[in-house]
């Protein structure tokens, strides 16, 4: 029984992802560990945002006439379900993954029993996706206790959520697949998530923006987010639906296949 | 049970193995030894599925790997060099989630964890946190985990590194119980005792080629004079000029020790107990003796 090799097969770079239901024993890792961190893990990713979103909201926005024909806290609350999914996805599939990857060499565990990369990197971005559901779920609750939802509209943000978390936890992936320290997060944060931030609708309009830099910002992945968010918060139905998820998905799923090329490169080679 | 035949494998235009064939036999423990650099790791890699190589056939357990490394890893068991034990879970917690990778239930799982904690000798300490045992401890869990799958072959990379002798002899014994259980075993390590104590056959690798191949005590006879003095002191070079180097069969320099290897060792003794200057260790040679020989006493950073 001495079969040839067939390199290409079986770790081929760039081989088409074969993903399966094994990644969930992967999620359940993670959840077992959140389980026992579970309260200090969520006021860390609750207490933050929701500062920021009260403090503008009722502070700056006393200051301000309508903001996008509405009340300031309530532009700022979809701004910040967005903004808060993509911070707390992409902090774990920075700093909780490369941890698990490089530090503790978890993955070097799962690698060695009978569990494929695409098993691994699946449930890492399936479990930062998850987290950040968590994160944006609780500040709709919390926009939902000051009242600030007029419309069950609002409920179809529950399943953009994990959306828009897969892809900005693939995005990150991407990042930890190329790192070769924490330090280097550092230049994701100021080089990317911050000014895409400040471009995609999250503290202010888009159409404030200079003509050129809004044509920027429609490439953004948080731009599409916050224009299918944003909406639904006030109540109404988003324009081009399809159009807004579909950019999310690509993102998602290049990011995904890009960061498991990566990491094939770098852990199975 | 494990064979792979004309293994190559090279990064860049480094050669890190040049053609490696062995197998393994149900039930042996076999040793892979060499040097830092040798290729063992890289060999495990390769057995495991996890890279692919340049050229060579790798079978394990009837499966062709890479091609069918997920398959054949099932069945395999995996010590790694480096402890991966999760450190936010305890001792049972560990078992079950690397068990979950495996695809094993949680209901199997759960009746398989407290025979591995006993084997494990972690009996009390079965909701310990992985951050309060020893090194011992640790390693011995590592051995316990790779038991989940409850694996017909199971790969260990230098299982005892780091290790005092209590918890080193700890390991050996339960190693001795799985291969009393039928279990294959293919073994890395830089510690001849080990190998010595422990493996049916071995291997010497260097430079990634097989350099030497066989039961301890066979490559001992084959490759090495059957007594060793080691010589050091005042004079030990002009000595080993004059008298050392007539006597023994073969001399060679470590610093400032020199070693004599000699079938005949009488003379020898009463030349170095004549020179009150020269200290001396007579013992016989074994398979590290083998080892510096094929291998050379250079460092291997």
């Amino acid at each position: 029984m001495h079969a040839r090799a067939t390199p290409a097969a079986a770790t081929g770079k760039f081989s088409v992802p074969h993903l399966s239901w094994r990644f969930a024993a992967v999620w359940r890792r993670m959840f077992l560990v959140w389980q026992k961190l579970a309260v200090p893990s969520m006021l860390g990713n609750l207490a933050d945002p929701m500062i920021y979103m009260l403090g503008f909201g009722y502070g700056l926005g006393k200051l301000l006439p309508e903001v996008g024909g509405v009340r300031y806290i309530v532009f700022l609350a979809a701004g910040t379900v967005c903004f808060s999914t993509m911070n707390s996805a992409t902090f774990e599939a920075l700093y909780s993954s490369f941890s698990r990857m490089h530090v503790q060499r978890s993955w070097d565990a799962m690698l060695n029993a009978p569990l494929a990369l695409e098993d691994v990197v699946l449930g890492e971005c399936a479990w930062s996706a998850s987290k950040s559901f968590l994160s944006g779920l609780a500040i709709l609750l919390v926009a939902a206790a000051l009242g600030l939802l007029d419309s069950w509209l609002a409920l179809w943000v529950l399943p953009l959520i994990p959306v828009i978390g897969f892809t900005f936890s693939a995005l990150g992936l991407v990042v930890t697949a190329l790192s070769p320290s924490f330090d280097f997060f550092m230049y994701y944060f100021t080089l990317f998530i911050t000014p895409m931030a400040m471009l995609s609708g999250v503290f202010f309009p888009i159409d404030q923006l200079p003509a050129a830099i809004q044509t920027l910002s429609y490439v953004l992945p948080l731009t599409h987010a916050t224009l299918l968010v944003r909406p639904l918060i006030l109540g109404e139905i988003p324009a081009n639906i399809a159009l807004h998820l579909a950019v999310l998905i690509a993102y998602g799923a290049v990011a995904f296949y890009a960061a498991l090329v990566l990491f094939r490169r770098r852990l199975l080679s | 049970m494990l064979s792979v035949r004309g293994l190559r494998k090279s990064y860049g235009a480094q050669e890190v193995l040049a053609g490696v064939d062995f197998s393994l036999r149900r039930g042996e423990c076999f040793g892979l030894l060499g040097p830092n650099g040798a290729g063992k790791t890289t060999t495990l890699r390769l057995a495991l599925g996890l890279i692919s190589p340049d050229a060579g056939e790798i079978s394990v357990l009837g499966e062709p790997v890479p091609a069918r490394g997920r398959e054949a890893r099932m069945r395999i068991g995996v010590v790694p060099q480096m402890d991966n034990l999760d450190p936010d879970f305890t001792v049972v917690e560990n078992l079950l989630v690397y068990g979950r990778y495996f695809g094993i239930s949680d209901s199997v799982l759960r009746s398989r964890i407290p025979g591995l904690v006993e084997f494990a000798g972690l009996a009390g300490r079965a909701e310990s946190p992985i951050a309060t045992l020893s090194g011992g401890m640790k390693r011995r869990l590592t051995l316990a985990r790779a038991l989940v799958n409850d694996p017909d072959v199971v790969f260990m990379d230098e299982p005892t590194t780091g290790l005092d002798p209590q918890a080193r002899h700890l390991i050996w014994e339960r190693l001795r119980q799985l291969t009393g259980q039928g279990k294959t075993i293919l073994l890395t390590t830089h510690f001849m005792e080990e190998a010595e104590r422990l493996c049916k056959r071995l291997v010497i690798m260097d430079r990634g080629r097989i350099i030497a191949e066989g039961a301890p005590r066979d490559l001992v006879r084959h490759h090495i004079e059957r007594h060793v003095l080691e010589v050091h002191g005042d004079g030990v070079e002009a000595w080993a000029e004059r008298d050392g180097r007539r006597l023994a069969s073969r001399i060679e320099r470590a610093g400032d020790t020199i070693f004599c290897y000699t079938t005949d060792e009488a003379p020898l003794l009463a030349s170095v107990e004549r020179e009150p200057e020269l200290r001396y260790l007579h013992r016989p040679a074994n398979l590290e003796d083998v080892f510096l020989k094929l291998t050379g006493r250079e460092l291997r950073d």
